[in-house]
């Protein structure tokens, strides 16, 4: 039988817009200079990257050379972090970071403890927030460098960045603390003035707001100590080498403008779209969680936790039935551990085993909403009955009444 | 205005199979490879059989093959983590003198966290001694790369000696094949290298993605942190559109390598020996036989490269005065230096590289136009008013 097909995994990645498409397409096959040779095609592909920053710069209300043009979000982190540590290794070697940040950020804070650095890992609450209490408490004479997200991307709490930013930049009038923000999840929601959120760095992923993989944006404020990691053209102010990815970096220019005007529109949109699902699947199926925070969050991120079932199991049924949800980061789909980010929400390890993320995009309608809702109650019963841990916890519940 | 694109080493442009193979991607299936479900599927599925193009392409494994967002990248992750995998056993590495700048400033970072380095120098042609290599050797060694052809001169290095020599010593050895991969026949297990780049824009593949090699069981420290992607070895979202584009731009230059290098051969040829022809105190560079196919390079005597450049640009033909990666830092190439060319000459570098779009037409249009360029230039420039007043004294 063909069935519906819906996508709500839009953390995950998502479809290239058709407009970000036609702008990339000239890139491919007939302005395919080298941005970096000085003959006419490769002029007007160099020209096309300079307005491509000239553009993002004016969306994060930066200059256009404070913006590095990277591989990916991955990237951006990575190069972030130890960039920035690598060069600041003579001032100090303490960095902060908290305990949901994706792995891009976590394991290079891991790779830099095993150069010396001394790494803290903020906890969250319940909801996934940091505290500002904590961050100041954690800061040392030997901190260069403090990473918080701007929006966790498995449970979606926005966390108070600006904030933040204010207190590390308080408290490093003596010396400087750099502080980057991980805003791969959010740009479509969030507003991403690198002044307002008082940042000193900030990564981004063009393949999450309709852009094309395989390109990521750092913004780093000038005169941040940097030492570079990609070693060998002098491409990217010599902060990046390697040829750059001219049709990429076209699309995520225009992607991310899509993304800055539509962002209030978009985002009541999906809000709604969310809103309704996690209202029907709260009626609809008893002993559901949420997970995250209640109002601070993204507004296109619904992730439970239903009881007495793994979220895999839901998520390969979902799959029979066209539906594409997730059960946590894809980057980590490798390996069967619990949730990073669940585990230090101090989620019970069953819970979060059974914890589903469901991510609304524009291309969701109504229909998608109603769809989910009418095949996810049977799914969930159906893996209950068969569950161990249900009859466990009905057999519990006999013998304690 | 006539059209000649002549700097195919610089980048290539994106064959039309590539782009049609490509676009899906950029379209409807646009999951992401690490989901679980049917569109996370697709994609993998994509990204699996665009490994074993590339892997066909250098007669490897699928599973050795790592995908990275460009020859720059492949080159950093290659020669940052396997000195780094290796360090305790000890901290010291060998390279070429002609390396592109991504292999040598990644061994001149190593240098600033502890290592040190050898710089192989290689002779007039830009080829490396495999002896010299030998003898750089030490009981610390634990990384040697050198290039399998250079970029700027076409050179093709002896890879074969020296990934022997590395053999015998039980050092691992890397190739940059970026030049070299897509373009001419590429074998690992023939070549006898331990690791391998490569880059898809140098062959009609895409832009923003390369590839690296790295033999099973030689250990290397990822240089991107976070997913699992790629085996835990590289972490990021695949960039699927771009890693079908190289599958398929690998596909297609293995299939029509020979084919190509017959097309380009004639023309490098034809430039190499026309240009001095029509022009007095024009030098090729590079290896007069052992060089790659569409690869033809010269020093201009008594001129400035980049304002020949910009003049062919006015007359519709893209050359190049060497590699592009460096053409904004305006100094004197460090292969070119390498070879001994001293800096006045080296200035007079030009680059003409052939690619499939190209002709004899083009060849006949370039041998028309440079030399009254050159005449032009050498009125204006004072070493060359000094040479004649000097070869006229001297009579």
């Amino acid at each position: 039988m063909k069935h519906k097909l819906v996508y709500m995994d839009h953390a995950a990645t998502t479809a290239v817009h058709p407009r970000v498409l036609e702008a990339m397409l000239p890139y491919f096959s007939q302005i395919y200079g080298n941005p970096s040779s000085i003959y006419y095609i490769a002029q007007e592909a160099r020209k096309a990257v300079d307005e491509a920053r000239a553009n993002v710069g004016n969306i994060l209300g930066c200059k256009p050379g404070e913006v590095i043009f990277t591989s990916g979000g991955t990237e951006s982190d990575n190069t972030a972090l130890k960039g920035a540590a690598l060069a600041l290794r003579k001032e100090g070697n303490h960095i902060i970071t908290s305990a949901i940040e994706h792995h891009a950020v976590l394991h290079t804070c891991h790779y830099l403890e095993e150069f010396g650095f001394k790494v803290t890992y903020l906890p969250v609450d319940r909801f996934g927030l940091v505290s500002a209490d904590d961050l100041e408490k954690a800061i040392t004479d030997k901190t260069i460098l403090v990473s918080i997200m701007l929006a966790n991307n498995e449970i979606g709490t926005i966390e108070p960045v600006a904030e933040f930013a204010r207190l590390v930049r308080d408290k490093s009038k003596q010396r400087k603390i750099v502080f980057h923000t991980d805003a791969v999840q959010g740009t479509g929601a969030l507003d991403l003035d690198v002044n307002k959120l008082g940042v000193d760095m900030l990564s981004l992923s063009a393949h999450k707001f309709q852009g094309p993989k395989g390109v990521g944006v750092l913004f780093m404020r000038k005169g941040t100590p940097f030492m570079p990691q990609q070693t060998g053209g002098a491409q990217e102010n010599n902060r990046r080498a390697g040829t750059e990815n001219v049709s990429g970096i076209v699309g995520t220019s225009v992607a991310l403008k899509m993304a800055a005007d539509n962002r209030e529109s978009n985002s009541r949109y999906c809000q709604g779209l969310r809103d309704r699902l996690r209202e029907g699947i709260m009626s609809k199926i008893g002993e559901v969680y949420l997970n995250g925070h209640p109002t601070q969050r993204l507004p296109n991120n619904l992730s439970l936790a239903f009881q007495y079932v793994e979220g895999e199991s839901i998520l390969l049924h979902l799959d029979l039935l066209g539906i594409a949800a997730s059960s946590g980061s894809a980057c980590t789909t490798g390996s069967n551990d619990p949730s990073h980010v669940l585990v230090a929400t101090r989620l019970p390890e069953e819970l979060a085993h059974g914890s589903l993320r469901f991510t609304v995009g524009t291309d969701n309608t109504d229909e998608d909403v109603d769809y989910v809702l009418s095949v996810l109650p049977g799914i969930v019963q159906k893996l209950r009955e068969m569950s161990p841990l249900t009859s466990a916890a009905v057999r519990n519940k006999k013998a304690g009444s | 205005m006539r059209k000649v694109y002549l700097d195919n080493a610089a980048t290539t442009p994106l064959l039309p199979e590539v782009r049609e193979a490509m676009l899906p991607f950029l379209g409807e299936v646009f999951g992401n490879p690490s989901s679980l479900h049917d569109w996370g599927d697709t994609a993998r599925q994509a990204v699996d059989a665009a490994r074993e193009q590339v892997a066909v392409l250098i007669g490897a494994n699928a599973e050795e093959v790592i995908f990275t967002g460009s020859g720059t990248e492949s080159n950093n992750f290659a020669i940052k983590g396997l000195a780094l995998a290796q360090q305790s056993k000890g901290k010291h590495v060998v390279v070429s003198a002609i390396e592109h700048f991504s292999a040598l400033h990644s061994a001149r970072t190593l240098e600033k966290w502890g290592f040190e380095l050898t710089e192989v120098p290689v002779d007039k042609y830009g080829m490396v001694n495999p002896d010299d290599v030998r003898e750089s050797i030490r009981k610390d060694t634990v990384l040697i790369s050198v290039m399998h052809a250079n970029g700027e001169v076409g050179t093709i290095e002896p890879i074969k000696e020296i990934a022997r020599i590395a053999k015998e010593n039980k050092i691992v050895f890397h190739t940059d094949a970026i030049a070299t991969a897509g373009t001419i026949p590429v074998d690992v297990k023939e070549l006898g290298v331990d690791a391998l780049s490569l880059a898809g824009n140098q062959f009609y593949g895409p832009k923003g993605v390369g590839a690296l090699w790295v033999r099973r069981g030689v250990r290397i420290m990822p240089l991107l942190d976070g997913g699992v992607q790629e085996g835990g070895r590289r972490a990021g979202t695949e960039n699927v559109p771009a890693i079908v584009g190289l599958g398929k731009a690998a596909e297609l230059a293995k299939a029509s390598m020979s084919a190509r290098i017959k097309q380009l051969t004639p023309l490098r040829d034809r430039l190499l020996k026309e240009l001095p022809a029509s022009i007095e105190h024009v030098m090729v560079t590079g290896h007069p036989q052992n060089r790659l196919p569409g690869h033809a390079s010269f020093c201009v005597e008594f001129i400035e490269g980049e304002s020949m450049l910009m003049f062919l640009n006015m007359e519709g033909i893209a050359v190049s005065s060497g590699s592009a990666c460096t053409s904004r830092a305006l100094k004197a190439s460090h292969v070119l230096i390498a070879m001994g060319i001293s800096h006045e000459l080296a200035q007079g570098s030009l680059l003409c590289t052939f690619g499939l779009d190209n002709t004899d037409e083009d060849v006949d249009y370039m041998v028309k136009v440079l030399p009254p360029i050159v005449d032009r230039l050498r009125q204006m420039s004072p070493l060359y008013s000094k040479f004649i007043k000097a070869s006229k004294g001297g009579k």
